[in-house]
């Protein structure tokens, strides 16, 4: 469904088609871990070393 | 004996099967997605983060032009000529006993701005070439996830009658405080700040609850009590790679030195690293 439709819509012959979708992945991943993980993370609250409030 | 009817059309079969069969598929595409995200949030906490702030605590050390960034740079006053001898010049002098101030006369900086950086901090126990920065305030976004070392904003500042308390990350964004259970009883946590050189002794360790504030309190563990001494306490995260816990270290000031051409001798120090 998802794999085959951006197959299908990538122009070009096969080469280009993986060059296009390498260079797609890597795009997805920084954006992952540029802006999506750490906000994920801050606003979740996953880890934290304070102890909670000001004396 | 009739011949089955034929349910399924030719563009059904030119899409890949019926309609159940293609949202299958879609449904498996999706978790494989999930699955790939969540390997690489793992991947991103515990390796990428410290890659980053790594880089970004670096950085902010080298911007600061007051602090002490090892031997290197005193050997670049050596004298031209001199390579065959020991390079005694790659050891910066040390601060003599009687320059050391007492705590009670020690000058305390003004708290500063949330985010600003004000002070480097040295562990011996971690490295000789342990150096990070502190900054104000401790949240995670704006100073811990960054600038490394936060400084809880109202606690005393370094020299300061009462507790000056800290905060880092023990792993993942470049993790200053991953080696805080190492720390042992009498190990020098040596503070300098633009004017001073404060060095901490190490004492008591904790494990609490991350709402047992009174750990940070001026008198660490009674608060509401009037300060009686320079206390430093490094709080992080307990048990590794959790939040469930807080791990504590408290510290008594010893002595403090203005900074200048010396450095404190614990700095040089030489413990041996496991």
């Amino acid at each position: 469904m998802i794999f085959p439709w951006i197959w299908r819509v990538l122009p070009g012959p096969a080469l280009l088609r993986v060059l296009m979708l390498l260079v797609l992945a890597a795009g997805v991943v920084m954006a992952l871990f540029t802006w999506v993980f750490p906000w994920v993370s801050v606003t979740f609250d996953i880890q934290d070393q304070s102890v909670e409030a000001m004396p | 004996m009739t011949a089955p009817a034929d349910t399924e059309s030719p563009r059904h079969h030119a899409r890949g099967g019926r309609l159940s069969d293609r949202l299958l598929a879609l449904v498996g595409e999706l978790l494989i997605i999930a699955g790939a995200v969540l390997g690489l949030y793992v991947v991103w906490q515990l390796f990428y983060t410290d890659v980053t702030s790594d880089r970004e605590q670096e950085a902010l050390v080298e911007s600061l032009e007051w602090a002490y960034q090892g031997p290197v740079e005193a050997a670049a006053d050596a004298p031209a000529g001199d390579v065959d001898e020991v390079p005694e010049a790659d050891v910066p002098l040390v601060i003599a006993d009687e320059d050391k101030g007492a705590p009670a006369d020690a000058p305390v900086p003004d708290e500063v701005g949330f985010t600003e950086t004000f002070a480097t901090m040295y562990v011996p126990r971690w490295g000789s070439d342990y150096v990070k920065p502190v900054s104000e305030g401790v949240t995670r976004r704006d100073v811990l996830d960054t600038l490394g070392i936060g400084h809880y904003p109202g606690t005393a500042m370094p020299g300061g009658l009462g507790n000056f308390a800290i905060s880092a990350h023990r792993t993942t964004y470049g993790k200053p405080f991953n080696r805080i259970a190492e720390l042992q009883e009498g190990d020098a946590i040596v503070i300098q700040t633009a004017e001073n050189w404060y060095v901490y002794r190490a004492g008591e360790h904790l494990i609490v609850t991350p709402s047992q504030v009174e750990v940070i309190a001026p008198v660490p563990g009674a608060p509401g009590a009037e300060p009686d001494d320079h206390y430093i306490t490094l709080t992080s995260c307990h048990p590794m790679y959790s939040a469930a816990e807080r791990y504590i270290v408290h510290g008594v000031l010893e002595y403090w030195a203005p900074v200048g051409d010396a450095v404190p001798a614990e700095i040089l120090e030489e413990v041996p690293q496991p």
